[in-house]
């Protein structure tokens, strides 16, 4: 294990330190006083787990695919941009739009997301992107999803604030997204449908619930004690008819 | 009667291999140029009178000899294209006379053809619809922007996009009061005003000008479309009613159907001064299209001359108006933002002005390029100026002299599609009117011969069995679908502009550019050239 | 020429009016170095003048001698100069080229204003600014409030800060910008905050609507001298909460208006003021991507566009709050612990006042807080 005092140090240079100790075999590397140092992890293919203690810079885990990050604290805005695969696991909340344009890999967050959040993620065979949000989401959740799963799940809300803001979904024509506790209709896009869960819904889900639950401590029991509904969408052409040619 | 000297302008051929002889083009032509080739040699041969035995033998000798066939007057042909478009087999084509004149670039052959046609008859040259002649038009020497990086376009079909847009007077600012739980409360009481959805509205034609089923059709899109129609100078039908909350009624010269229910019914009044395609020049809706309905509707007898007349006779200069303004307002108990709609001339600018301070809620300038149902083609072609130059001229001053608020701006007069829409509402227009892009989407193909009252699409005709062609359900649909499109198309260019509200847009004229424009004609237009950064 | 940039933010107030030096804010704004590209940098400092507190702070920039005299010979005609002095710094390599910057502590001759058009004081430090701003040459009035003043340049600006010697003034307000223009304006007037009485404005993102809101604010008198949508927002302040006396929570509400469908589902009485404000105040709204911090006597605020389409993060410890870009930009400051963070969510302003220590966000509070 390396441990590196991230405290004033410019992320090219911490960046580099990383990826020199990984390409020398290093499997485990923590990172203190991180205070809004870019691009961690940002590109990197190999399995290596690294752990951040403090706030992490924009772009955490851009096009990542591979390593395992854990965040100790609050992530900023652009985490797991375009990320391929890994797992990216924050502790705290993380800011506007993470995980944009996904395409593989686990994101999990145990508190809040900002807002576009989801937004396009996509899948191609059995490769399918997972983003989990155990607090609320803001506006354009899922924004233009084509593949993938999205579960935001509300907790540690106050009882005034909706577990998801507006626009919810708008575009989606792909993919699924589970919310805990329901949708209400006014917050959802033009696009998706609400419907109840099937044995296949919670085949799929119990896996991601235990997985969240051993990542930030909950029980599964306390997540579950309020429904999930899954939103789809009604199409995978929406604007079929939006053309005149 | 002397031979005329004028050549049919159009020829229409028919497919004798194609036509199956139906008759549906025969029926459909409003203006008598499709036959039946037995009834028109019958029509050359004159009437049989007795003793003339032979031409009866020797018409039916004929009719038993060829099945009838379809035969074409091109002289009586508007070009409208009514049969080409209803014809099942398509045997049916009109083409220009290609009849050659001696190339002249300055006797052209229309110059000639009028000449003739007012040598044979000493008339003034009548026309419908809009100014045809090959101006210059700002519209298309302009060009919109859009975001690059350094800030975003937004995404019109997931991201919200407002058009909702008021018509009518605003104040220069709110106030405002706290109540005593702390909570901000609106204390300003607002003028009356109109909220429509989207920037386009339809203006004003007349019931007499058009027939009731473009009224019905425009009102029912209106409705659905959540903006507003105009009754024109007809006074409204009482099939309207249930759509009055939709329209705007108007007062013109000729005050035809206006009574105070009238005025009450409408969702704003509007005072009719002048009109893009006849400044200055009034009204006349011959006697045969005042059948029973218009009658009823214009309060007026069955037969009977509509004559508006150029001026309205209790306006002879601006403090007038507003006396014709506030009578109007008294009238409707100041619940109703009240137009007064101007064609665009020479001094527009001044005259905007003067109207605004006269109480008008609204503006509507009718450019040169302005549609009609009859025109002094003379007037309609050379009298009047551009909208584009007349709206930012005008928008221009009201700002310097800082009584923009007190009135909305409908531009209209040749709007063409949703980006002359974004050009004019950046140059400062609140809202557009479509006419003759309305009619056209009623079928109407820019034939030009509203006057004539033969209208073979239904549109510009009183003719009970063509005005049957139009179902308003249909015509609603079909204009409600335009409306939808051109919102949508609005929608993505406000999305590339950065944009998703039309106010942020409204006068925005950084965004526009001049291109091929002199710096004088960017200077009255208030844009930039292309390749100006910002 | 119209100058569009990105940027860094950030701010930091004690809410009991406690001061404190300059070096937290220069720390807050080298955070996000990243965020600017050294083309420009500024900061302004509330309560730093308290001998001079009743009086009008002038804080004036010059390129040439022949504008000091003319700005000097124009001030003296309008104002009652108690102190004046050069404005202290530091030579550093960092900065070239610096222009000369002058302060001048006064108070309004009453014979000086206007007595036709009603004029107060305040309309006559506008007057002043704009007078100077625009027809006098080689001069520049950077800030003209009370107890407060604008310190920026062309430079990244933790570099500005050191420049302005930052370190050596006690303020309990501070507010930061590092700018990243997209062209080269090379001008130290032209850098932010941008400021008129004793308003501020930091911003960050480029306004889409900038043509129709300096239109809008050409009809109620104001001449736009920079280019800039720092300027639009600091007018369209001055022009709605001073002139027109709008509640600054609604001055939000005017500049990131709700959208329809929000103010559709509203009670009648509140519906009808929001489209009220909007149908007023359309031209006035910021389009486009900001977020903004609003400074002014004893207190903040904080405002993101209607879609949110920059970021702004606010967060709270003790006595302080703290506002920035970046959450880093915050944490950088006051370390690790911090009472409670939270992002400002879009079109919400978070409002801080000096008297009553409290912070009030818009409706809708979000969740607060690291998850437990």
């Amino acid at each position: 294990m390396l441990r590196i005092n991230a405290d004033g140090i410019h992320y090219r240079e911490l960046n580099r330190t990383i990826k020199a100790a990984v390409r020398d075999g290093e499997t485990e590397i923590v990172l203190d006083n991180v205070n809004g140092q870019r691009y961690i992890g940002t590109g990197m293919e190999e399995d290596v787990l690294i752990r951040v203690n403090g706030v992490p810079g924009n772009d955490m885990a851009s096009f990542m695919s591979g390593p395992t990050i854990h965040v100790y604290g609050n992530a900023q805005d652009g985490v797991a941009n375009t990320m391929n695969a890994g797992t990216v696991v924050i502790g705290g909340n993380a800011g506007d739009v993470l995980g944009y344009g996904m395409r593989g890999g686990k994101v999990f967050v145990c508190g809040n997301v900002g807002y576009r959040v989801g937004i396009h993620m996509k899948q191609y065979q059995n490769i399918v992107p997972l983003l989990v949000v155990g607090g609320t989401a803001g506006n354009f959740f899922g924004e233009y999803m084509a593949g993938g799963v999205l579960v935001v799940m509300g907790m540690n809300r106050k009882s005034n604030q909706p577990v998801t803001g507006d626009y919810l979904a708008t575009g989606m024509h792909g993919g699924v997204i589970y919310v805990r506790g329901g949708v209400d209709e006014h917050r959802l896009g033009a696009e998706p449908r609400i419907f109840d869960l099937d044995a296949a819904d919670h085949e799929l889900l119990e896996p991601i619930i235990a997985e969240f639950c051993q990542h930030f401590g909950h029980s599964p029991e306390r997540v579950k004690d309020r429904p999930f509904v899954k939103l789809l969408p009604y199409s995978h052409r929406p604007y079929g008819r939006l053309y005149a040619f | 009667m002397a031979k005329s000297y004028l050549p049919p302008e159009y020829v229409v051929s028919i497919d004798r291999e194609k036509c199956r002889r139906c008759g549906l083009c025969v029926k459909g032509c409003g203006f008598g140029t499709l036959k039946w080739g037995h009834d028109d040699w019958q029509e050359k041969m004159g009437v049989f009178k007795d003793g003339q035995d032979d031409l009866a033998v020797a018409f039916q000798r004929m009719q038993s000899a060829s099945p009838d066939y379809v035969v074409a007057d091109s002289s009586r042909c508007r070009q409208c294209h009514y049969c080409v478009t209803h014809c099942p087999e398509g045997a049916i084509n009109v083409i220009k006379n290609p009849v050659a004149y001696k190339a002249n670039e300055h006797w052209a052959a229309h110059h000639m053809r009028n000449i003739w046609l007012q040598a044979e008859t000493g008339g003034v040259l009548l026309t419908g619809a809009g100014n045809d002649k090959a101006y210059f038009s700002y519209f298309d020497h302009m060009v919109l922007d859009a975001c690059q990086v350094t800030n975003p376009s937004i995404d019109p079909l997931r991201e919200p996009m407002e058009l909702r847009t008021f018509l009518g007077e605003r104040p220069n600012g709110l106030e405002f009061e706290r109540t005593d739980d702390g909570q901000v409360r609106l204390k300003t009481e607002l003028p009356p005003h109109v909220q429509i959805e989207t920037p386009i509205l339809f203006p004003a034609m007349s019931y007499g000008a058009v027939s009731l089923n473009v009224q019905k059709a425009l009102a029912i899109a209106a409705k659905a479309s959540g903006t507003l129609m105009n009754t024109g100078e007809g006074g409204m039908h009482r099939d309207l009613y249930l759509y009055a909350d939709h329209m705007i009624v108007q007062v013109a010269s000729g005050r035809f159907g206006v009574n105070p229910d009238y005025l009450r019914r409408g969702r704003c009044v509007e005072i009719k001064i002048g009109q893009g395609a006849k400044p200055g020049i009034g009204g006349h809706l011959p006697g045969e299209k005042v059948d029973a309905g218009v009658s009823q509707t214009r309060m007026i007898p069955i037969g009977s001359d509509a004559i508006s007349p150029a001026p309205h006779h209790d306006i002879y200069s601006i403090e007038d108006l507003s006396q014709l303004i506030f009578a109007l307002k008294e009238a409707t108990e100041y619940t109703k933002p009240v137009s007064v709609k101007i064609s665009a001339v020479h001094n527009v600018a001044a005259i905007a002005s003067g109207i605004a301070r006269a109480g008008a809620d609204i503006i509507t300038i009718d450019g040169f390029r302005g549609g009609t149902g009859a025109a002094p083609l003379i007037i309609r072609d050379h009298v009047g100026i551009p909208i584009e130059v007349a709206l930012a001229t005008v928008d221009e001053r009201l700002r310097r002299e800082g009584i923009r608020n007190r009135v909305s701006i409908v531009a209209s007069g040749g709007i063409r599609h949703s980006g002359d829409v974004a050009k004019a509402i950046a140059l400062g227009a609140d809202a557009v009117s479509i006419g003759t892009a309305a009619l056209i989407a009623l079928g109407c193909h820019v034939c030009q011969s509203c006057f004539t009252g033969n209208c073979s699409w239904g549109i510009a005709t009183q003719r009970p069995e063509l005005t049957a062609r139009l179902d308003p359900e249909r015509g609603a649909e079909l204009l409600t679908n335009l409306l939808r499109g051109w919102s949508r198309e609005l929608k993505e260019i406000l999305g590339a502009l950065g944009l998703n509200s039309i106010e942020s847009l409204r006068g925005s004229r950084l965004r526009l550019r001049g291109i091929g424009l002199s710096q004088q004609e960017l200077d009255l237009l208030g844009i930039k050239p292309v390749g100006e950064g910002a | 020429m119209r100058i569009p940039s990105g940027c860094a933010i950030s701010a930091i107030m004690n809410v009991k009016g406690v001061r404190f030096n300059g070096e937290a804010i220069i720390k807050s704004i080298a955070c996000m170095h990243e965020r600017s590209n050294g083309l420009g940098g500024g900061f302004a400092a509330y309560g730093i003048y308290p001998r001079f507190r009743d009086l009008y702070a002038l804080h004036l920039l010059y390129e040439s001698d022949r504008g000091r005299i003319d700005t000097e010979s124009y001030i003296r005609e309008h104002f009652v100069v108690e102190h004046s002095e050069s404005i202290p710094t530091r030579p550093m390599i960092a900065i070239t080229d610096p222009p000369k910057f002058f302060r001048y502590f006064v108070s309004v001759k009453p014979e000086a204003l206007d007595p036709l058009r009603g004029e107060d004081e305040a309309e006559l430090l506008v007057r002043a600014t704009l007078t100077i701003n625009n027809y006098i040459k080689d001069a520049f009035m950077v800030s003209s409030g009370k107890n407060m003043g604008v310190f920026k340049g062309v430079g990244f600006p933790e570099d500005i800060g050191r420049y302005f010697r930052l370190e050596e003034y006690e303020g309990y307000l501070w507010t930061a910008h590092g700018r990243f223009p997209t062209n080269t304006p090379g001008w130290w007037g032209g850098a932010h905050p941008f400021g008129i009485l004793d308003w501020t404005v930091v911003h960050n993102g480029e306004v889409s609507s900038y043509g129709i809101n300096k239109r809008y604010l050409e009809m109620f008198g104001y001449h736009l001298t920079l280019q800039t949508d720092t300027e639009v927002v600091a007018y369209l302040f001055d022009l709605l909460h001073r002139r027109q006396k709008v509640p600054l929570e609604l001055v939000a509400r005017v500049l990131a208006a709700p959208f329809w469908k929000d103010i559709d589902r509203m009670p009648e009485e509140q519906r009808a003021m929001y489209k009220a404000i909007r149908m007023v105040y359309g031209p006035a709204m910021l389009n486009g991507p900001f977020s903004i911090i609003v400074a002014f006597s004893g207190g903040m605020l904080g405002l993101n566009d209607r879609i949110k389409l920059r970021p702004l993060t606010c967060g709270k410890k003790g006595d302080f709050v703290l506002m920035g870009s970046e959450e880093s930009a915050i944490r950088g400051i006051v370390g690790a612990d911090l009472d409670e963070v939270w992002d400002v969510r879009a079109g919400e302003m978070s409002l801080v006042r000096l008297e009553e220590g409290g912070v009030t966000v818009g409706q809708e509070l979000p969740a607060p807080g690291v998850c437990s």
